[in-house]
């Protein structure tokens, strides 16, 4: 049983002009087998988040902590957060040319435990894992995302997620750009990563379309920075209704 | 009467970084206009020693290649010269050392410098290697050049003639290593049909300093794959010439560099396609690290007015891991008739992408191992292109070195050896 705790949390960006305040005041709490959804309209930090927990160079973190079973999270690097158990399934996956999608699993994998993965059961685990996903085998030889299509790359990310068994995954609007069929199989995947790890999920999302496939315990409502409101997945329903009008007038003035 | 066009110029991957320049046409570059133009002789008197001004030697540390640029330099094996010279044959190849009256010396090309008109003039016995007619060694043949601790301080000349005859198919790995000052030629002479691959390693220690004209005739459908790879020495200046004597003849002009502090290594190519129907592919990638750091890379190809048919396209890339590295990349080409099947050229100089390295970060992977992968990465499809195991071999382990030195860099760690990635 793992908690992952966010309290306070502000982070600006690097920008031309000068630092900007993207959160202003974040707090929550996940534990092992949580589904958490983060939803809002665009621009008020779901994304931020995501990036400011995995390390990104660019956000940096004026106030707050995050805590991983006690551990300061804000004073590890990048991969040590990753080697700690953190997972983000990126909203725009980078290519890497000349890197074989097979070497960088295995090279990762070995990162994340310590040790190299044995070699037998490790390639069945990766077969069966990419099999679940549609994804076709000759993907191993291909460089990590380079000429993958949209769909392609997110299939990428959450195979990860399934072979490095993280204890806690943000998935940053993976569901964005993806046809029915594929958000499927997304879905069907985060849902077995659930099923198989005890993981605890931050699933980032401007639309309540996934949240039909992965059924969220909480949602919070993002709105400038901070969270707006809280509740079950009733909240979510609510907010396919209604959209975020509200939220967006009510925060205007707030944010001069 | 010439005119200049740029049929295709892919620039869409170009990094403004102000560590790069870029001149898309021959006219802007050249002054003196067309690569046909430029003046070649076997007469010392007709090509006197550069200023640095020269379009050929505008990159160019010429006051460190000073010694090279006068006569009187001694032949590279000969006692005193501080350079062994080993050649290792294939069964059924020929070596031969010959004088510098033979009369097989001399036939491809002129020189096109001052090093290349030096180095024909000084050397008295010359290294010909000889495949013969339909032969096709199993075995890789190689001439291996030495230097020993003194031999930096003395200029030497050295001439290789390398030799396909007709339908012969053959490797042959030229290897330089220690220390010299060594001004050089190679010939390279692939006659009607034979398909011959000459790999040419610059792996010399700290202070050498290399000059290499390479003049490659290529005949009637006969093959040729090119390939240099540039790791060591202060200075290294190589200049591949490659012309089509016959119809159907194809180059493949391959090269790897990676530069450190205060290195310079400059690789100038000429494709000069004067028949019809041939094909040239160029193809050179370098990385760069550490303050000095200097590459440069011009490519020129030329399309006479008879060569209907060419088929043509050169890139050159350079990866730039650390600042104060400073990468020139010049592609030039001159199309003198409208009736080819393709022409092109395609350079790009960018920096080390921190979202490749974040995104392998966020995946548990430390910094170190990283990089590591991403330069790999991207030599790994030049280096699959190569096609001689051994040197790809080597290639892998000498990329490997070179990175342990950049990680240091980036570690702040004096001593590369406390490093601790297992491999």
């Amino acid at each position: 049983m793992s908690t992952l705790e966010i309290r306070d949390l502000h982070v600006s960006v690097e920008t031309k002009e000068g630092p900007k305040q993207i959160l202003r005041g974040v707090d929550l709490t996940i534990t092992s087998g949580q589904t958490h959804a983060i939803m809002g309209p665009n621009g008020s930090g779901k994304s931020t988040l995501a990036s400011a927990l995995a390390g990104h160079p660019k956000y940096q973190v004026t106030s707050g902590t995050v805590t991983l079973d006690g551990e300061d999270v804000l004073a590890m690097t990048v991969d040590e957060r990753a080697r700690a158990g953190l997972f983000l399934a990126m909203q725009y996956p980078v290519e890497v040319p000349g890197v074989s999608v097979a070497n960088f699993l295995r090279t990762a994998k070995t990162a994340i435990d310590g040790e190299a993965p044995k070699l037998r059961t490790w390639g069945k685990e990766v077969k069966e894992a990419m099999g679940n996903l549609r994804i076709d085998s000759a993907f191993s030889e291909r460089s990590v995302n380079e000429g993958f299509s949209g769909g392609e790359k997110k299939r990428h990310e959450i195979l990860q997620m399934e072979l490095f068994k993280p204890h806690f995954a943000i998935l940053d609007e993976t569901d964005s750009g993806l046809d029915v069929d594929a958000l499927r199989i997304v879905s069907e995947g985060v849902n077995r990563a659930k099923e198989n790890t005890d993981v605890g999920v931050l699933l980032i999302t401007h639309y309540t379309r996934i949240l039909r496939y992965i059924k969220p315990d909480f949602v919070h409502v993002f709105v400038d920075g901070r969270i707006a409101e809280e509740g079950g997945p009733e909240l979510a329903e609510r907010l396919e209704e209604e959209g975020y009008d509200k939220y967006v007038g009510a925060a205007a003035p707030a944010s001069v | 009467m010439t005119a200049t066009t740029d049929l295709t110029t892919d620039h869409s991957r170009a990094v403004a970084d102000g560590a790069h320049t870029h001149s898309p046409g021959a006219a802007s570059a050249a002054p003196q206009g067309s690569r046909a133009e430029r003046l070649t002789s076997f007469s010392l008197d007709d090509i006197p020693v550069p200023t640095g001004r020269e379009e050929e030697w505008r990159f160019s540390p010429v006051a460190r290649i000073q010694p090279l640029f006068d006569g009187g330099l001694v032949t590279a094996g000969a006692d005193g010269s501080g350079v062994r010279v080993t050649v290792e044959a294939a069964p059924e190849v020929k070596v031969e050392t010959v004088g510098r009256d033979d009369a097989r010396l001399g036939r491809a090309g002129k020189p096109g410098d001052r090093t290349g008109v030096t180095a024909w003039n000084a050397f008295t016995e010359a290294t010909v290697v000889t495949v013969p007619a339909e032969a096709t060694p199993a075995d890789v043949t190689s001439v291996r050049f030495d230097g020993d601790q003194g031999a930096a301080a003395v200029p030497s000349a050295a001439h290789v003639l390398v030799k396909a005859e007709r339908h012969a198919e053959a490797v042959v790995v030229i290897d330089h290593a220690g220390v010299a000052t060594l001004n050089q030629t190679v010939e390279i002479d692939v006659a009607d049909g034979a398909h011959l691959t000459v790999v040419s390693v610059q792996d010399w220690a700290d202070g050498a300093v290399h000059t290499s004209s390479h003049r490659a005739r290529i005949g009637r459908d006969a093959k040729l794959k090119h390939v240099v790879v540039t790791f060591g020495g202060d200075v290294v200046r190589v200049t591949p010439d490659a012309e089509f004597t016959g119809e159907g003849g194809e180059v493949e002009m391959v090269g790897l560099y990676f530069a450190d502090s205060d290195q310079h290594q400059e690789h100038r190519l000429f494709v000069d396609h004067a028949v019809p129907r041939c094909k040239s592919r160029v193809t050179y990638k370098g990385a760069l690290q550490g303050s000095g750091a200097h590459t440069v890379w011009v490519g020129d190809v030329l399309i006479q007015a008879e060569a209907e048919g060419t088929d043509t396209y050169e890139l050159n890339r350079n990866l730039v891991l650390t600042d104060g590295a400073r990468a020139d990349s010049v592609p030039n080409l001159e199309i003198e008739t409208g009736e080819i099947d393709g022409a092109g050229h395609a350079s790009a100089t960018g920096r080390f992408d921190d979202e490749q390295l974040f995104y392998l970060m966020a995946r548990g992977i430390p910094e170190t191992d990283a990089r590591r992968l991403v330069v790999r990465g991207f030599f790994a499809e030049l280096i699959q292109e190569i096609g001689v195991a051994s040197v790809e071999e080597r290639l892998i382990a000498s990329i490997e070195a070179e990175l342990e030195k950049s990680m240091s860099v980036i570690t702040g760690e004096a001593d590369p050896a406390t490093e601790t990635d297992a491999e």
